[in-house]
């Protein structure tokens, strides 16, 4: 079969670490760790397992610091290479998996889990905290956060893949492609929400309007009782749909501290040498970002006790603002089986089931309007493409590795 | 002895005419038969200056001599204005803080010991020590500023204010209270122009947001006939209320000085004489600085430009009952001034220079710059305004300033946020101001730091709100587009283009008026 396999390879990973900050879509395109590749495709001989075959697979900003060397190497140890990348994606079943049948559609909740593992659930997966899973790196796997990580699972960058029932989430009939490779993103979403613990009438910063952040904000309107909501946004097309998915008031990066502190009654103070924070703030902020500003913004626009949620893979900042505003760090990481935090009709329910009931909100239209989709060999512009995602007017850029691939289209 | 202004019409014989933009000029040819209305040269002045301070208080107006006034164990009160007057300011000595010498002269004599001066800064910011010096000289500084008795006035004091009552209007007038609990308040003023002085000296530059509020907004502005003709301004009508309230309340020693039009020091006074009359010496300078600017990095134009300091002269000084001072020093403001400017133009033509009462020491921002075009300049009338209604104004400024984070930290807000949503003062007054002048954050800046008030880029909206509802349209030469366009405006790169946009709102063949100031002017439509 046809893939796009991560490999292994010192230079490339040194020289990404070294300008890939600067010259992200250069480096992803010709020089990243990356290659098309013909390997076989993995099989399903255990129980619970069945083949995937590919219909739609994200490329999702942890793909792209991954591939410009950007990523912290804590996770250097819960991957396996080399392995073809991939995790937000819909399939369709070629097997028989237990109560689903072969052609079924389905899209995949990635964390590779005890069950998958075929171990016994540690005490995070047996309390449906799936995302908390302590067996990552055991079991009948190679180590492997996630499929999209693991040499042995294959990934969505691939027309095959292998995927254990626990991860399998049927796809609606009346849900397309496009909408459904979606629910992946908005069931981490549902769990950003979630896990943002928001009070009524909390104000609400949401740094960043890429997929992760839009449907973040999105999210946090229809799950938690918010009340201002400002997110800031780069580019035009992602402040409107900010605005369309319940923002509150959409700001550009540079006047987001500035905007909080008004709506806030926050003071502003000048440090030396550095950027200027409040004292007063949001309740809550999220950065859907992961980079060091954005992350820093956010923990200077937070009030003293306020929550600050890791969305976006987090890259290295200044904590000071958490030590002295004794802020609440949270990560936010996939989703959970069990959503702790989901309470009134959604108590009990998994990320993925409140997402799916989210779905079809007709808000998320124009978001499932602006997907691009490439076939493998052009990979190098669909990387690209997805490096300058906001700039070009799109909020996700997403392989189809079938067989007769369509040209690059907006779909 | 001065000549008066006059209306000078462009034939082929004009030279260029200096218009100023900013930190900067340029030589503008005017279209043939446009109309400039050239400022009166310079009143004699004074000849002895102290003398006249002596004569003024000695013989006020409507009033006893104010040693009559002065007793031991009184509670006496000086307040001055602040360092928005004069522009630019002035050289040492200011006329301030001469006055200021001889009341405390007096006071001193007649044994009062209980003395505080007070700048009447209202919502302005706070002066720095230097600038305070500078105004009320070396001696009386040192004698009082290390006391404490040498402050600005702080308007969001709720201990500093006292709320003296209601006009019959419900307006609400409250102001020091160390002034209002005074036995006597003397009131040292400098009139540039006919705006300032009578009641609105204490009633406006001691009063707190509350009493501003009734007369600072959209509506009193936009009914204003004109800000020169107190008479005829809503504006004024509110703070002549308020006067009278506190008048019953506060015994007010109003002294009013009057200033010629030396406003350009040697080698910039080329700025201030009729092109034609420029001798050779004068073309010299002209061109020195002219290139020297073109040369000059931003902010050596703007050290440039901001370290100059007037050479104004006093042309006089009167003292006594508010009302009645006010009149005698109207009278030699519109001598000194006035222009007699026959019937309205379909096109106005303004310079905005790099200084206005709001950026002293500071950047002239693109807010403060329409302030200053549409707020001040365009007011510059009596009886009616230069430009026709739905003609145009053609103003010169780059708009490109930036904001001064110390001075102005609450234009940047309203630029971002207030401006990219309405353009309108009163859709925004309503929906906005009370925000900014109540927002903690601001008003702890104004009173700790040399922040204007959180509402004051609002006020500096509201005075182009009579421009803005008078005109059909408004275009700046040499403007960033984008600020312009922010600000709810059109830019052209030249005249000839502003003319040709303007050209669906006055024809192709408009009447122009060219306003050539500073120095001041007022133009007196017929």
């Amino acid at each position: 079969m046809l893939a796009l396999e991560m490999f292994r390879s010192l230079p490339r990973t040194v020289a990404g670490r070294a300008v890939g900050a600067r010259l992200p879509g250069i480096l992803s395109g010709y020089a990243a760790p990356l290659r098309l590749v013909t390997i076989d495709a993995p099989q399903a001989t255990r129980p619970g397992w069945a083949r995937l075959r590919t219909r739609l697979s994200g490329i999702c900003g942890s793909d792209l610091s991954m591939l410009s060397g950007q990523t912290s190497l804590y996770f250097s140890a819960v991957v396996s290479l080399p392995f073809v990348p991939g995790h937000e994606v819909v399939a369709e079943l070629l097997d028989d998996c237990e109560d689903l049948p072969a052609g079924t559609r389905v899209v995949l909740d990635p964390v590779l889990a005890c069950a998958a593992r075929g171990v016994e659930p540690c005490p995070s997966c047996a309390r449906g905290a799936t995302n908390r899973c302590a067996r990552i790196t055991v079991g009948a796997l190679s180590a492997g956060l996630q499929t999209g990580f693991c040499h042995d699972t294959g990934g969505g960058w691939g027309q095959q893949l292998v995927a254990h029932r626990s991860q399998l989430h049927p796809v609606p009939a009346e849900v397309d492609d496009v909408r459904a490779l979606l629910l992946e993103p908005l069931a981490c979403a549902v769990h950003t929400a979630l896990r943002a613990g928001v009070r009524p009438d909390d104000r609400v910063l949401v740094s960043g309007a890429g997929l992760v952040g839009l449907l973040t904000a999105f999210a946090l309107r229809a799950l938690t009782p918010t009340g201002e909501m400002l997110v800031v946004a780069k580019h035009p097309h992602q402040r409107a749909l900010a605005a369309s998915l319940g923002a509150s008031e959409v700001v550009g990066p540079e006047e987001v501290l500035r905007r909080v502190r008004r709506a806030t009654g926050a003071f502003q103070v000048q440090p030396e040498l550095s950027s200027p924070y409040l004292l007063g703030g949001v309740d809550v902020a999220v950065d859907a970002v992961g980079s060091r500003r954005s992350l820093e913004t956010v923990l200077q626009a937070t009030r003293a006790g306020g929550r600050v949620v890791l969305s976006g893979m987090p890259a290295a900042a200044d904590l000071s603002a958490a030590w002295f505003r004794e802020l609440e760090v949270v990560g936010s990481y996939a989703s959970a089986v069990h959503e702790p935090g989901a309470g009134g009709a959604w108590a009990g329910r998994s990320a993925f089931e409140i997402a799916t009931a989210l779905l079809p909100a007709p808000a998320l239209a124009e978001v499932a309007g602006a997907v691009a989709r490439y076939p493998l060999h052009r990979w190098r512009e669909a990387l690209d493409h997805a490096h300058g995602a906001g700039r070009l007017g799109t909020v996700k850029v997403a392989f189809d590795p079938r067989p007769s691939p369509s040209a690059p289209q907006e779909i | 002895m001065s000549r008066p202004g006059f209306v000078l019409e462009v034939d082929d014989r004009t030279p260029p005419l200096v218009v100023h933009e900013g930190l900067g000029f340029r030589l503008e040819r005017f279209p043939l038969g446009t109309r400039v209305v050239y400022p009166p040269e310079s009143l004699p002045v004074v000849p002895d200056v102290d003398e006249a301070i002596r004569e003024a208080l000695l013989h006020p107006v409507d009033a006893d001599p104010l040693p009559a006034l002065l007793r031991p164990g009184m509670r006496l009160t000086i307040a001055f204005d602040d360092v928005s007057l004069p522009l630019p300011a002035m050289r040492a000595p200011d006329i301030r803080g001469r006055i200021i010498e001889h009341v405390l002269t007096l006071a001193a004599e007649a044994g009062v010991d209980d003395v505080e001066l007070v700048a009447a800064n209202a919502l302005h910011r706070r002066m720095t020590a230097a600038e305070l010096r500078h105004i009320v000289g070396e001696r009386v500084f040192r004698s009082f500023h290390p006391q404490g008795l040498l402050t600005n006035f702080d308007a969001e004091d709720p201990e500093g204010l006292a709320h003296l009552g209601t006009t019959e209007q419900g307006e609400d007038v409250e102001i020091s209270r160390r002034a209002a609990e005074s036995d006597l308040v003397v009131y040292v003023n400098v009139n540039l122009v006919a705006m300032d002085g009578g009641h609105k000296s204490v009633g406006i530059g001691l009063a707190s947001y509350r009493s501003l509020r009734h007369h600072h907004n959209a509506h009193t502005m936009v009914q204003s006939r004109s800000f020169m003709d107190h008479t005829r301004s809503a504006m004024h009508h509110s703070a002549w209320r308020m006067g009278r309230v506190i008048k019953e309340h506060v015994q007010v020693f109003q002294i009013e000085t009057t200033l010629d039009n030396d406003v350009f020091p040697r080698p910039y006074d080329f700025f201030q004489k009729r092109e034609w009359e420029w001798s050779v010496r004068d073309q010299a300078s002209m061109l020195a600085v002219k290139r020297g600017l073109a040369l000059a990095p931003q902010r050596l134009r703007h050290r440039l430009f901001h370290d100059l300091r007037g050479a104004y002269g006093l042309t006089g000084v009167a003292a006594g009952e508010v009302e009645a001072v006010h009149a005698r020093t109207l009278e030699r403001v519109h001598r000194q001034q006035l222009v007699e400017v026959q019937g309205q133009s379909d096109v106005l033509v303004l310079g905005v220079p790099y200084l206005g009462p709001y950026n002293v020491n500071s950047s002239m921002n693109p807010v403060l710059a329409t302030c200053m075009g549409l707020g001040y300049f365009f007011n510059s009338y009596r009886h009616q305004p230069v430009v026709r209604p739905g003609g145009a104004v053609v103003l010169y400024h780059p708009l490109d300033e930036g904001f001064d984070q110390l001075h102005h930290p609450s234009y940047v807000d309203f630029y971002e946020e207030v401006l990219a949503e309405s353009t309108d003062p009163a859709v925004i007054g309503q929906k906005y101001e009370r925000q900014f002048a109540e927002d903690e954050w601001y008003r702890h800046l104004y009173r700790t730091s040399h922040a204007y008030h959180g509402v004051h880029p609002f006020y500096m909206w509201y005075w182009a709100a009579h421009a803005m509802d008078h005109v059909g349209d408004v275009i700046w030469v040499g403007a960033d587009r984008k600020v312009a366009a922010r600000l709810g405006f059109r830019a052209a790169s030249t005249l000839a283009d502003a003319l040709e946009m303007a050209s669906g709102t006055v024809g192709s063949s408009p009447s122009i008026t060219y306003l050539h100031s500073p120095p001041h002017l007022l133009a007196d439509v017929r």
